[in-house]
C-alpha cells in the first residue's frame, strides 16, 4: 500500500498507509490527522483540505484543475506547490508522497 | 464495526462508574458529556471535545446503525452506486476506540431529565450527565397521501433510504420526484445520468422557490428540462397509486403521472421531540444562544434540531441546514464547554452538485433587494450577488468557486463590493475582493 507522509505545521510528522483509489484527503482525515480539517468531505466546495506538495512530488500529483485553481486563490498562505488534498487520488506512484500542512484551513 | 464499537462502550461503562464518583468530589467540574444524536454534529462534537484536550467520560447515543457518516452523498455519489458505506463514514471506528469515545448505536434516547441531569436510554437504562449536547437533526416531513407507504415510495435522509431505493433506481424506470429543493433536483440529476425517465412535481411556481431567486431557478428550470427532465409545477400530489406496489402519482387537478419509483423531498422538521419533553426552550429547533447553549446551560444544541444569532445578520435567529452548520455547531459548543475561545463564525455556506453543475452558496439571500449576475448564465459558470440596502449578504455561484470564497470572505468580515464593479468580469475576483473595504 502506498505511504504517505503528512507534516504538520508544527513539525509532526504522520506517515500513513494510503489504499489507492482514496484522496490524500480521505487517508488522513481517517486516520484522524489533525490540520485538514475537510469540511466538505471531498466535494472540492470548502478549499479546507490545502496542502503543499513536496517539491520532488510535484510532477507525479499532476495540476490543478481550474476548478481548484480558483479555490486556491482564497486558500490561506497559498504558494506554487499548493493543492487541495481531495483532488489527489492516491496510486502506487504516489508512494512515499509527502505533504506539508498549512498552519490553519480557516 | 459495531462490535467495537460495542467492545468500546463496555469499557468506557466500568469507567463511567469511577468517574461518577470523582465526579461527586468536584461537584462544578464537568467530567461526563453526553452527546443525543450521531450525525455529523454529535460526531464532530465528540472527535473535537478529545481533540480539544477534554479526557472525562463522551458518550455519544445515535438511534441509526452506523457511525457518524456524511448525508450530502447520499443524493449524489452513493445513490448512483459510485461510493460505499465505508467511504461514507466520517471517521473508521477506530478513532473513536483509540479516543476513548463511547459510540452506543443503534440506540434512542427517550427521556431527558434536567433537574437530576440524567438521560433516559431505549431499555430503561441512564445515563448521568455534567453536560448535554443535543444533535437530533431533523426529520423529513412525510406525504401525508393515501398510498405513501406503498413500497416504492421513498424519503429521503439516511443510508436506509437510499439503499432501499437503489434497486429500483435502474435505467429505464419511471420515477416521480415530489419537491424541487437542492434534494429533489440532486436526485433527478443523477437519475437522468442513470438513464430514468424523471418527472418532478413541484407545488411552488419554479424550483427552489424557497432558497434562491427567480433567476437561479429559472437557470436550474432550462438545465434540467434540457436533460430531458418534465417539470408539473404548481402541481399539489393527491395521492399515491399502486396495489402492492407504487405505479404512479395522482395529481389534484385529476392529471396522474405514470411511476415505479417515488422520492420525496419536500423539507424537514427539526427533531425536538426530547427538547420539548424537557422543556427547553423552541424557536423553530432548540433555541440556543451564540455558543450553542440552550436556555439550560448545561445543555447545548447543534446541527439541524438548534436554531441560533446569526453573527453577520443582525443576531437573526436561524435554523440552517447545512454541513457548515454542523461542524460549525459542534466547534462552537466545545469551546464553550471547554472554556476555550471560540472559534471565527463563518458566514454560512453550502453547495448542491448537478450534472456538471456546481452550485456554491454563501451567506443568507432572505431579503435581498438587489441581484447583480457576474458572468452570464449561458456560459454555465456565473455568480448571483444579492445586495440588501448596498451590503453584500448573499452568492450563488454556479461552476465559479472563486467567487463563492471570496464573497463568503467579504460577508464574514462585514465588507462590500459595489455593484457595478461585481459585474466587472474583466477584473479577477481575487483582486475585487483585496480592494474591498
Ligand atoms: C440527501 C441529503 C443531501 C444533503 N446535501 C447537502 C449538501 O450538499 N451540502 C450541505 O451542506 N448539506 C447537505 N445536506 C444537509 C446536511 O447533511 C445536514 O445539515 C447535516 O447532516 C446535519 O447534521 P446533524 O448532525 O445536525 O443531523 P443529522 O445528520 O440528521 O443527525 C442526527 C442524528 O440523530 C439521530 N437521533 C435523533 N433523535 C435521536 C434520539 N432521541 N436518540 C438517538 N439518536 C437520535 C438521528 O437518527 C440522526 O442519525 C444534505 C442532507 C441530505 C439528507
Ligand atoms: S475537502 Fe472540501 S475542497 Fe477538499
Amino acid at each position: 500500500m502506498p505511504k504517505i507522509t503528512y507534516i504538520e505545521h508544527s513539525g509532526k510528522e504522520h506517515v500513513i498507509d494510503a489504499p489507492a483509489g482514496q484522496t490524500v484527503m480521505e487517508a488522513a482525515v481517517k486516520h484522524a490527522v489533525p490540520g485538514i480539517d475537510a469540511d466538505c468531505g471531498g466535494a472540492c466546495a470548502c478549499a479546507t483540505c490545502h496542502v503543499y506538495v513536496d517539491d520532488a512530488w510535484l510532477a507525479k500529483t499532476g495540476e490543478a484543475s481550474s476548478m481548484e485553481q480558483s479555490m486556491l486563490d482564497f486558500a490561506n498562505d497559498v504558494a506554487d506547490n499548493s493543492r487541495l488534498s481531495c483532488q489527489i487520488k492516491v496510486s502506487d506512484a504516489l508512494d512515499g508522497l509527502v505533504v506539508r500542512l498549512p498552519k490553519s484551513q480557516h | 464495526m459495531l462490535a467495537q464499537a460495542r467492545a468500546c462502550f463496555k469499557a468506557r461503562l466500568r469507567m463511567t462508574d469511577i468517574g461518577s464518583k470523582h465526579a461527586l468530589r468536584m461537584a462544578n467540574q464537568i467530567n461526563r458529556i453526553v452527546i443525543i444524536g450521531a450525525g455529523q454534529a454529535g460526531g464532530e462534537a465528540a472527535v473535537r471535545l478529545r481533540q480539544g484536550g477534554f479526557s472525562g467520560d463522551i458518550t455519544l447515543i445515535g438511534e441509526e446503525p452506523a457511525l457518524p457518516y456524511q448525508r450530502p452523498p447520499l443524493s449524489k455519489k452513493y445513490l448512483a452506486g459510485e461510493m460505499d458505506l465505508e467511504r461514507l463514514l466520517l471517521r473508521p471506528a477506530s478513532v473513536y476506540a483509540d479516543e476513548n469515545i463511547a459510540v452506543l448505536i443503534p440506540l434512542r434516547a427517550v427521556w431527558i431529565d434536567r433537574a437530576n441531569k440524567r438521560v433516559r436510554l431505549e431499555g430503561g437504562r441512564e445515563l448521568a450527565y455534567d453536560a448535554l449536547i443535543l444533535a437530533t437533526g431533523a426529520r423529513p416531513r412525510k406525504l401525508t397521501l393515501v398510498g405513501a407507504d406503498l413500497p416504492g415510495a421513498h424519503l429521503f435522509r439516511t443510508t436506509a433510504d437510499a439503499d432501499a431505493m437503489r434497486p429500483s433506481f435502474l435505467a429505464g424506470a419511471k420515477l416521480a420526484v415530489i419537491g424541487a429543493g437542492y434534494i429533489g433536483l440532486e436526485v433527478a440529476a443523477m437519475a437522468r445520468q442513470k438513464g430514468l425517465e424523471v418527472t418532478v412535481l413541484e407545488a411552488a411556481a419554479r424550483p427552489l422557490a424557497r432558497v434562491t431567486s427567480p433567476e437561479i431557478s429559472g437557470f436550474f428550470l432550462d438545465e434540467h428540462t434540457a436533460q430531458g427532465v418534465r417539470f408539473v409545477l404548481g402541481g399539489q400530489p393527491a395521492f399515491i397509486k399502486g396495489k402492492e406496489r407504487v405505479t404512479g402519482v395522482g395529481l389534484a387537478d385529476g392529471g396522474e403521472i405514470s411511476a415505479d419509483l417515488v422520492i420525496a423531498g419536500i423539507g424537514v422538521n427539526p427533531e425536538t421531540t426530547l427538547a420539548q419533553q424537557c422543556g427547553l426552550r423552541i424557536d423553530n429547533g432548540v433555541a440556543a444562544d451564540g455558543s450553542c447553549r440552550t436556555s439550560d446551560p448545561s445543555v447545548f444544541a447543534i446541527g439541524d434540531c438548534a436554531a441560533r444569532p446569526m453573527a453577520h445578520y443582525q443576531s437573526r435567529m436561524s435554523r440552517l441546514e447545512s454541513v457548515h452548520n454542523a461542524i460549525e455547531g459542534a466547534k462552537l459548543a466545545v469551546a464553550a464547554l471547554l472554556d476555550q475561545p471560540a472559534p471565527t463564525v463563518e458566514a454560512p455556506w453550502f453547495w448542491s452538485d448537478q450534472y456538471d453543475l456546481k452550485l456554491q452558496i454563501a451567506g443568507l439571500f432572505q431579503g435581498y433587494d438587489r441581484m447583480v449576475l457576474r458572468g452570464v448564465m449561458a456560459d454555465r459558470a456565473f455568480a448571483a450577488f444579492y445586495y440588501r440596502e448596498g451590503k453584500l449578504i448573499a452568492v450563488d455561484a454556479v461552476n465559479r468557486p472563486g467567487e463563492f470564497l471570496g464573497a463568503k470572505m467579504l460577508i464574514q468580515s462585514g465588507r462590500t463590493l459595489a455593484p457595478d464593479l461585481i459585474a466587472d468580469t474583466s477584473r479577477p475576483m481575487k483582486e475585487l475582493v483585496a480592494a474591498a473595504t
